[in-house]
């Protein structure tokens, strides 16, 4: 690049002085300058081409971008972050939303499993076990009637007894004391003395409410029978009622 | 001919030196070599008419690339560089195949 001025000014005199020997001599020498720098710039622009050959091919395409394409291309990669962020949070959504309902499906599953638990023992569908009383009653004179049994079975349902079974039928909603003093059937079964009866409930609870005055104990002692009553912190009742399919009724919603 | 030997002594320099661009060169670069190859096409055409004159190309040459890097620089500073990049590159390219036709009819006679 120095040498632009260099060689134009000795080119100068060359015009203004066509004639003389130091013309011709100072002409060659300018010539020799001239491909001096004519092949210094060649040689440049060999450099410069490769040197941006190879900064092209390095691949390096955002280190020689423009800032304004550069704030293009990040705002471009900012939408995308953005819709992809709004993705994840759809799914994270949906996933919380599946996991809940998978949560409170098993959930209800587990109550209606303590439902049928708790129904079946009522309804007497399911053996039962946990503390109560086993009653036995005797009836030597064969007096006691079938009142008295329901009264037993009344007055250990008041006290908060939840299963029972009389010798081996499992007592239900719709169970029946029939038939006449010491000819008691229970459900279509005859029972024969001395009558069994398991119930669980709250020991202390069942035992004195069969003693109070007045009650099933003083009753079978006026038909001249006894009761003997033994509370224990496990009995288990493992006769079952078969479960009943309603035929007319249905629950409403 | 010693252009030419020029020429390829540069790339092989460029080849075996690997320097690095600075930043602020990197983006007049591109465009100053398309100005300097348009400046060495037409000096190639003179060189066939037999007009070529060394002080003609040397000022060509310089005021090709400083022109061109200007107008980059200008187009950078207005906010249209790219824009600006690629009109430079067009015309010069444009200038560049002219003076190639040129040579073309010298050589091939066609």
């Amino acid at each position: 690049m120095m040498a632009g001025p260099e060689q134009s000014e000795p080119a100068k005199p060359t015009g203004q002085e066509p004639a003389g020997p130091a013309p011709t001599q100072e002409r060659r020498r300018t010539t020799a300058l001239n491909r001096v720098v004519v092949a210094v710039l060649c040689g440049l622009l060999g450099f410069a081409v490769v040197l941006q050959v190879q900064r092209t091919a390095s691949g390096d395409t955002l280190q020689t971008a423009r800032p304004d394409d550069l704030v293009q291309i990040l705002d471009g990669l900012q939408r995308r972050e953005d819709d992809l962020n709004l993705e994840i949070a759809e799914l994270q959504d949906t996933l919380g939303r599946l996991q809940r309902s998978g949560a409170s499906s098993a959930e209800a599953l587990a109550e209606a499993e303590r439902q049928a638990e708790a129904l079946g023992i009522l309804t007497g569908t399911v053996p039962a076990t946990g503390p109560g009383v086993t009653i036995e009653i005797e009836d030597p004179d064969r007096r006691i009637p079938p009142e008295v049994m329901l009264d037993a079975i009344q007055e250990l349902r008041n006290a908060g007894a939840e299963a029972f079974q009389v010798g081996a039928v499992r007592v239900g909603v719709d169970s029946a004391f029939t038939g006449s003093s010491g000819n008691i059937t229970l459900d279509g079964v005859a029972l024969s003395a001395p009558y069994r009866v398991t119930a669980i409930g709250d020991p202390p609870t069942l035992a004195a409410a069969l003693a109070i005055p007045g009650g099933v104990l003083d009753t079978v002692r006026r038909a001249g029978g006894t009761m003997t009553v033994e509370q224990s912190d496990s009995v288990t009742i493992d006769a079952l009622r078969p479960s009943r399919t309603p035929v007319y009724a249905r629950p409403t919603e | 001919m010693y252009a030419l030997l020029a020429l390829i002594a540069g790339v092989a320099i460029g080849l075996f030196v690997h320097p690095t661009v600075p930043d602020w060169l990197s983006p007049y670069l591109p465009i100053a070599v398309v100005a300097a190859l348009d400046a060495v096409f037409g000096g190639l055409r003179a060189k066939l008419d037999d007009i070529f004159d060394a002080k003609v190309f040397v000022i060509s040459f310089v005021a090709n690339v400083l022109v061109a890097a200007f107008i980059v620089f200008l187009g950078d500073q207005l906010g249209v560089g790219t824009q600006l990049s690629t009109a430079v590159v067009v015309v010069l390219g444009i200038r560049i195949f002219g003076n190639a036709a040129a040579i073309r009819r010298h050589i091939f006679k066609a």
